[in-house]
């Protein structure tokens, strides 16, 4: 065992982990934040998404010794500090851009970082972002949509396919 | 998984070092082939290197007619900062996705050599330089077959070297389940002949289609290449495309990249 600092959501988080820790597993079975979901285990599906000093990472695909250090940032921490809905979770709702809600948490954690990138992505540019994150319920339709809402831009134009 | 130590040097000559010892260790890169492998057990090292914090091999420089990418750099910094050659910074861009992009790494890839891989195209295609912890390797001698290369173990990709050409392009035909390449052809237009690689198509994994580059020297327009083809025997037939498809998609994705190729 291995001690592992890092900072989460702000705050210091440490724990012992071994070589093999996924950060995933960090996160959701020492420091009890399980909104960061496991879907696949494989790196396909992107309900592990969260940031690593700043970028988009499978949380499944990295060991907890590998963010020694870094600031994470997972669902948990995107709430607005009155505790409502930040922006992009908020448009979530809005525009039903979710269903089961499994690949939410992943959703928005690359909404979040796309929009870091591009504050004002096209519609293909969305979709595109998105290539690794896997949604069985949505159709993806009202995820575009509500991360174009959430960047501000008129959505009433897409209509649906 | 099994258990493994898991070491994060900061300087190169201590992942060498670390990688030379009579631990059974691997290098990781971006984890995005090993872990998945590791999680598979297909794969049970005592001990991992990170190469992740070793800043010297971080990066993208071009000097003269030459790009160079550290054989740490994550494919994102190679989209982002690779401006010099248009093409591969393309390739790099349309990797995986975002987050493998963040992590992945370009001396991962082309050491895994994935027969589905985009980066070994382009290395093979511009004739780059793959440069080790010990010696220098032509992308000729490099690439020895699916999953197989030159590399000794414990051998390191510090850095690869491409030369830039003076027109570019790769074509990739996307597995839209897995986004590796179905087919991908990276094509390059050097002063002294063009070079065609090939990647996901065959069963020995990255080659050259040397009657393409002969037919593309003469003359470098799509209708070149019009009538020439790769024999279907020695392609990938599996569920998403028999060995005539990907043939046949050889030649498509030929000329769609020598269409395209810019500068
Ligand atoms: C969902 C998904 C989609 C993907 N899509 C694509 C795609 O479209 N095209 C594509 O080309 N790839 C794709 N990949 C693979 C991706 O590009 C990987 O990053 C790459 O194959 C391996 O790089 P890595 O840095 O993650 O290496 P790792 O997984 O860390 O290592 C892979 C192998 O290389 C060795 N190694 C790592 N670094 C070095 C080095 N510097 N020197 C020597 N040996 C080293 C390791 O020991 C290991 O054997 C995809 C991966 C995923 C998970
Ligand atoms: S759980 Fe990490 S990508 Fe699916
Ligand atoms: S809402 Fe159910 S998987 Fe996306």
């Amino acid at each position: 065992m291995t001690q592992v600092s890092m900072t989460v959501n702000g705050k210091a988080a440490r724990g012992d982990v071994e070589g093999r820790t996924l950060l995933s597993t960090f996160l959701r079975d020492q420091l009890g934040l399980t909104g960061t979901h496991v879907g696949c285990d494989t790196s396909q599906c992107g309900a592990c998404v969260v940031h690593v000093d700043g970028k988009a990472v499978k949380s499944c695909t990295i060991f907890a010794l590998e963010a020694e250090g870094a600031e994470v940032a997972t669902i948990e921490g995107q709430a607005n500090a009155d505790g409502s809905l930040n922006v992009i979770q908020q448009a979530f709702q809005d525009h039903h851009g979710l269903q089961c809600g499994f690949c939410t948490p992943g959703m928005v954690m690359s909404a979040a970082a796309l929009l870091k990138e591009n504050p004002k992505p096209s519609e293909a540019e969305v979709r595109d972002y998105l290539e690794g994150n896997l949604c069985r319920c949505t159709g993806y339709h009202n995820i575009v949509k509500a991360i174009l809402a959430a960047s501000g831009q008129d959505v009433g134009a897409i209509a649906a396919e | 998984m099994y258990s493994f130590e898991l070491e994060r040097p900061t300087r190169l000559a201590d992942a060498v070092k670390l990688l030379s010892d009579s631990t059974e260790s691997l290098p990781l890169g971006g984890g995005q082939t090993l872990i998945p492998t590791l999680k598979q057990r297909l794969a049970s090292p005592e001990r991992l290197v990170s190469l992740a914090g070793i800043a010297e091999l971080k990066g993208v420089k071009t000097e003269g007619g030459t790009l160079t990418v550290g054989g740490g750099t994550p494919h994102a910094t190679v989209a982002a900062e690779a401006g010099a050659y248009p093409a591969l910074a393309a390739l790099a861009g349309n990797i995986g996705d975002p987050a493998v992009r963040n992590r992945g790494t370009i001396g991962g890839s082309l050491a895994n050599n994935d027969p589905s891989a985009c980066y070994p195209a382009a290395a093979l295609a511009s004739g780059a330089t793959l440069v080790t912890d010990r010696r220098e390797i032509a992308a000729d001698d490099f690439f020895q077959g699916m999953f197989s290369t030159a590399l000794d173990e414990g051998e390191i990709i510090t850095a690869v070297r491409f030369p830039i050409p003076e027109a570019a392009n790769y074509q990739k035909f996307e597995q839209p389940a897995s986004r590796f390449a179905l087919v991908g052809v990276f094509v390059a237009k050097y002063p002294d002949g063009v070079r065609v690689a090939v990647t996901g198509a065959s069963e020995e994994g990255v080659f050259r289609w040397s009657e393409a580059e002969t037919a593309l020297s003469a003359d470098f327009r799509a209708e070149a290449v019009q009538g020439l083809s790769v024999p279907a025997e020695g392609m990938i037939g599996d569920l998403h495309g028999s060995k005539a498809y990907r043939a046949h998609l050889v030649g498509v994705m030929t000329k769609r990249a020598v269409a395209a190729a810019k500068g």
